[in-house]
């Protein structure tokens, strides 16, 4: 039965991914007086996309036909570790955060081979860019999360979770760091506007879409709905460590759907959020990520520090 | 019996050796034995190594070898047991690969014999110290082992940068064991006698366990290549034989690991937290620069030798936080930081030895070890291409694979911190957990460089555009044990934690903590509700997860693929040149850590006529030097070069001098005898 629920909440969190992507186009659509496109709009390019037959370039090797099923799989196991609507499930005590951090890895590590694969100079561009801000990122958020997981004792999100809910509402300055590291870390991660633009061509600025642009077809749909799902990962990750109230501590139906409701309204507010931020600031020159992530790690050892100086108990 | 195992795999060695020198004046000697004999040495240290493992035993044993009063001590234990394990995977595995590789790298019968007779004695002089019972017996199968593998290093001895290398590694290897002399002797000085025995029972005060402490440290770290002492550790493997750069990385540093080990756990009356600290800042040191380098080589042993001072300096940081917590009386936490720092060991071993490997054949096929000439090679050399993919994911640690379980366990092991009172290392054990994930965030990139450019893209020259696969199966049989190895233990991790948590029980006194989990399906190194991780089960979910997405993509089989030229830009005319290089790749990662190398970096132009747009030519070039190199080797170099010189003013070359100096000696030794 608790399989059984952890399944339906993982195919849920898939399904869902294009919805929020939607909803962010949607919002930012709206703040830069556009008019919007409806928030199916990214099913249905989804589904134009599988449809279409794949074109794959002379010199692509096996590798790059492969990639775009385990990137994909990858964030589905991300989806599966991650409590959406319920904490307790058995999948989470599958992984920990730290093997959540692996799977982005994972991930990204196939995307960047991919874009080596067909030996363009984008590709490599895209490669070089993603690894790098990937790998100043990766200590930033271990750093956040570890913040939280000390605070805890525990790595399992599962877990971490129970415990905020536990103490109940109680300002952290631990935490305020941590979230704000997150945050930083996360829009970097997910290639949003200031670190990368996801709508953007342009040589200069591009880094996911430089990795990705020899793709097409079904491959790029995965690729597309796996982007969206690492956008709704970290969501969820953030909305639900920091604030997990409403989340689903037994499995009846109605905790269950209060829970999915509750979470809705978190990625709503954090999707409006995203969409101002969007607006609101311009992109930044390539090396100048390293002193953003720079600022996201002293915010994650500033964290660190606080709950060591002022929270711990000893 | 498991120390009958454990000679006979010494002495298999030795006589893979043997027979390689009878070879050379009795050609008529079959030369399938000195692989057959390495074959069953290596075969021999496995069992040895299960064994006492499971065992968990003890062995003690007195031969009498060597001077008629000083009898080798020999001592097996767990510790012993996991890096005869280590060693027998490595040489079982070479035994398989070296046939054909030294079949068509030797040049004549003679260096057929010296390449086997060396590695016979280096092999045997490696699984002879990890025996050792008394600090002669240690010392002498120590030099066994790092003057054997000079000649190993010194193989190719044609090429005058070989043999500088060799030098500087013969160099650093006996000041290195110099170090460890007089660690010894600080030890035995408060003990009666040389045997390990003796000196775990001698009373040392606390200042001078530190003074053996940190002489050891320089001594092992030495060999086991720690920044700043590593600087020979990328001139001398790379130019070794492919097999023996692999034993040496994958293994040889893990047996200055063992020495490290034994030494501050074993030998040690007593750890001080103060020295965990020392291990781990120096850990976490080698750890981020040796990454760091790595990433900025071209040459693939090369990136592949700095690599290993990442994969030591994560070892010996584990390490560190292992003996912070033996010192503040957590010996379970202990236990498991312990557990970690051997795991990594045994696995880096694994996957070292792989990608060494995997560069040999890759040297064989191309006769190129430059990143920047290969490319391509997924398609010409699908079978090798495959394995080295597995060695760069465990590399990586990337989930399912090894590396990712040592890993792992020590984010698992730092993240105990707050058990501690002290608030300095309760703040810096997290911050050097932060530079682990930096380490391996850097490490990823590093690898999809390698396996970007040598085995993506278009060939970028005719060497790897020529490549084939390569046709001896035995070959390729070594590096794909080792592959099935990497994966095996990435799934079922808890096959080898079983072992390897017996070897902390007789080391230290403690197993993991009570609640622990090792069970087949999941591992939970503290406790269940703390952490878990249980890779067989996410297997069974990315399976049906990948499963099930490719069956809905697939169900319409009229969407077939299009093979099309890839897009142009519309210009026309794409060649290897304009792909990604090593250097392009790495450019902005070398110019956002800029304060850590020593970069020179040029670009001319030369300009068409006399307008100034109009670019003729470009010339790049980028040299990057390790700063240990210059602040610490060449200083040093400068002085003892300076001091000889003015001892050498003493000789005069005059008759009458030295006599006058006969004469001076005579007078002093009598006024002192008198």
């Amino acid at each position: 039965m608790n399989w059984l629920i952890a399944i339906i909440q993982t195919a849920l969190f898939v399904a869902l991914a294009p919805l929020l992507m939607g909803f962010l186009k949607f919002c930012k659509c709206l703040l830069q007086n556009r008019s919007a496109p409806s928030f199916l709009q990214p099913y249905r390019e989804l589904l134009k996309l599988t449809r279409k037959q794949p074109v794959i370039s002379e010199d692509a090797s096996w590798l790059f036909c492969v990639a775009p099923y385990l990137i994909f799989t990858a964030m589905i196991l991300a989806a599966s570790v991650v409590p959406f609507i319920a904490i307790d499930l058995p999948t989470s005590a599958e992984a920990d955060v730290i093997v959540l951090v692996g799977f982005f890895a994972f991930a990204r590590f196939f995307l960047a081979l991919a874009g080596l694969d067909i030996g363009t100079a984008f590709g490599g561009m895209g490669s070089s860019r993603e690894m790098t801000i990937s790998s100043l990122a990766e200590p930033a958020m271990l750093m956040a999360v570890f913040t939280l997981t000390m605070t805890a004792s525990t790595t399992n999100l599962s877990g971490a979770i129970e415990h905020v809910l536990q103490e109940g509402l109680i300002l952290r300055p631990s935490f305020v760091f941590a979230l704000f590291a997150l945050i930083l870390v996360a829009i970097a991660e997910t290639g949003r506007i200031p670190v990368d633009n996801p709508t953007t061509h342009l040589e200069l600025t591009m880094i996911h879409e430089a990795m990705v642009l020899e793709y097409s077809g079904r491959h790029l749909a995965l690729i597309e709905w796996a982007s969206a799902l690492k956008l709704m990962l970290y969501g969820v990750l953030i909305s639900n460590i920091f604030f997990p109230w409403g989340i689903a501590e037994s499995f009846t139906l109605s905790a269950l759907g209060y829970g999915l409701l509750s979470i809705l309204g978190k990625l709503i507010f954090l999707c409006i959020f995203l969409a101002l931020a969007e607006t609101a600031v311009a992109k930044m020159r390539l090396f100048r990520v390293q002193e953003y992530l720079g600022f996201a790690y002293l915010l994650g050892v500033l964290g660190m520090l606080s709950h060591i100086i002022l929270e711990s108990t000893r | 019996m498991i120390l009958f195992l454990a000679y006979s795999a010494v002495i298999f060695s030795f006589a893979s050796g043997g027979i390689a020198l009878v070879h050379l004046f009795k050609p008529e000697v079959n030369k399938q034995w000195v692989f057959l004999l390495l074959g069953l040495s290596g075969f021999a240290a496995i069992f040895a190594g299960v064994g006492g493992l499971i065992t968990s035993q003890i062995y003690l044993d007195t031969l009498n070898l060597g001077l008629p009063w000083l009898p080798w001590h020999i001592h097996f234990d767990s510790l012993s047991a996991l890096f005869y394990l280590i060693i027998g995977i490595a040489v079982f595995s070479i035994s398989f690969y070296a046939p054909h590789y030294t079949y068509v790298t030797q040049k004549d019968p003679q260096s057929f014999a010296v390449l086997s007779l060396f590695t016979g004695l280096f092999i045997g002089g490696m699984l002879l110290v990890l025996m050792a019972d008394d600090a002669f017996m240690f010392m002498i199968a120590w030099e066994l082992m790092s003057v054997a593998s000079y000649f190993l290093v010194a193989f190719d001895h044609e090429n005058a940068a070989n043999r500088r290398a060799a030098f500087l590694y013969l160099l650093m290897a006996e000041v290195g064991a110099l170090f460890i002399i007089l660690a010894f002797g600080v030890m035995a000085s408060f003990a009666s006698d040389f045997t390990f025995d003796a000196l775990r029972a001698s009373h040392l005060s606390t200042m001078w366990m530190s003074v053996a402490f940190i002489l050891a440290l320089i001594g092992f770290g030495m060999k086991a290549g720690l920044v700043p002492i590593h600087v020979w550790l990328p001139e001398a493997h790379p130019v070794a034989p492919s097999h023996i750069s692999a034993l040496m990385s994958g293994v040889m540093l893990k047996v200055a690991i063992y020495g490290l080990i034994r030494f501050c756990f074993d030998l040690l009356p007593e750890v001080h937290w103060e020295w965990g600290v020392v291990l781990m800042v120096i850990g976490t040191l080698s750890a981020v620069s040796g990454i760091l380098y790595a990433m900025m080589q071209q040459n693939l042993k090369r990136l592949l030798a700095y690599s290993s001072v990442e994969n030591i300096g994560i070892i010996v940081m584990v390490l560190g936080l292992s003996m912070i917590f033996l010192a503040n009386n957590y010996p379970e936490l202990a236990a498991l930081g312990l557990l970690a720092a051997l795991l990594h060991s045994f696995n880096h071993a694994l996957f070292k030895n792989l990608l060494f490997l995997g560069a040999g054949i890759i040297h064989h096929q191309t006769h190129e070890l430059n990143i920047d000439m290969l490319g391509g090679l997924i398609k010409r050399m699908p079978k090798t291409s495959f394995l080295f993919l597995i060695g760069c994911m465990s590399i990586s640690s990337l989930p399912l694979f090894n590396g990712f379980v040592s890993e792992w366990l020590a984010f698992q092991t730092a993240l105990r911190v707050d058990v501690l009172d002290n608030g300095v290392l309760r703040s810096l054990i997290p911050v050097s957990a932060a530079a682990l994930a930096l380490t391996a965030a850097l490490a990823a990139a590093c690898f999809v460089k390698v396996f970007g450019l040598i085995f993506l893209g278009v060939p970028r020259s005719r060497h790897a555009e020529k490549a084939k696969e390569i046709t001896d199966k035995s070959m390729l049989a070594a590096p794909a044990m080792l592959a099935g190895l990497c994966f095996f233990f990435g799934i079922f991790p808890s096959s080898i934690l079983h072992l390897i948590d017996n070897v902390a029980k007789q080391l230290i006194g403690s197993n993991l903590p009570a609640q622990s989990v090792l069970s087949f399906f999941s591992i939970a190194p503290v406790s269940a509700q703390q952490a878990s991780y249980s890779p067989p089960l996410i297997l069974i979910g990315a399976l049906m997860a990948a499963g099930i997405c490719f069956w809905i993509l697939h169900r319409k089989l009229k969407t077939s693929v299009r093979i099309a030229p890839t897009w142009d830009c519309g210009f026309g005319g794409l060649t290897p040149r304009m792909q990604y290089t090593s250097s392009a790749f790495t450019m902005p990662l070398r110019r956002i850590f800029s304060p850590a190398f020593l970069i020179e970096e040029t670009i001319e132009k030369t300009m068409r006529s006399n307008t100034q747009t109009n670019v003729a030519q470009v010339r790049y070039s980028l040299h990057i030097q390790d700063h240990s190199w210059i602040h610490l080797y060449q200083p040093v170099e400068h002085s003892v070069n300076r001091v000889a010189k003015q001892v050498g003013r003493i000789q005069t070359g005059n008759i009458r001098t030295y006599l006058g100096y006969s004469l001076a000696t005579l007078i002093l030794l009598l006024w002192v005898v008198s």
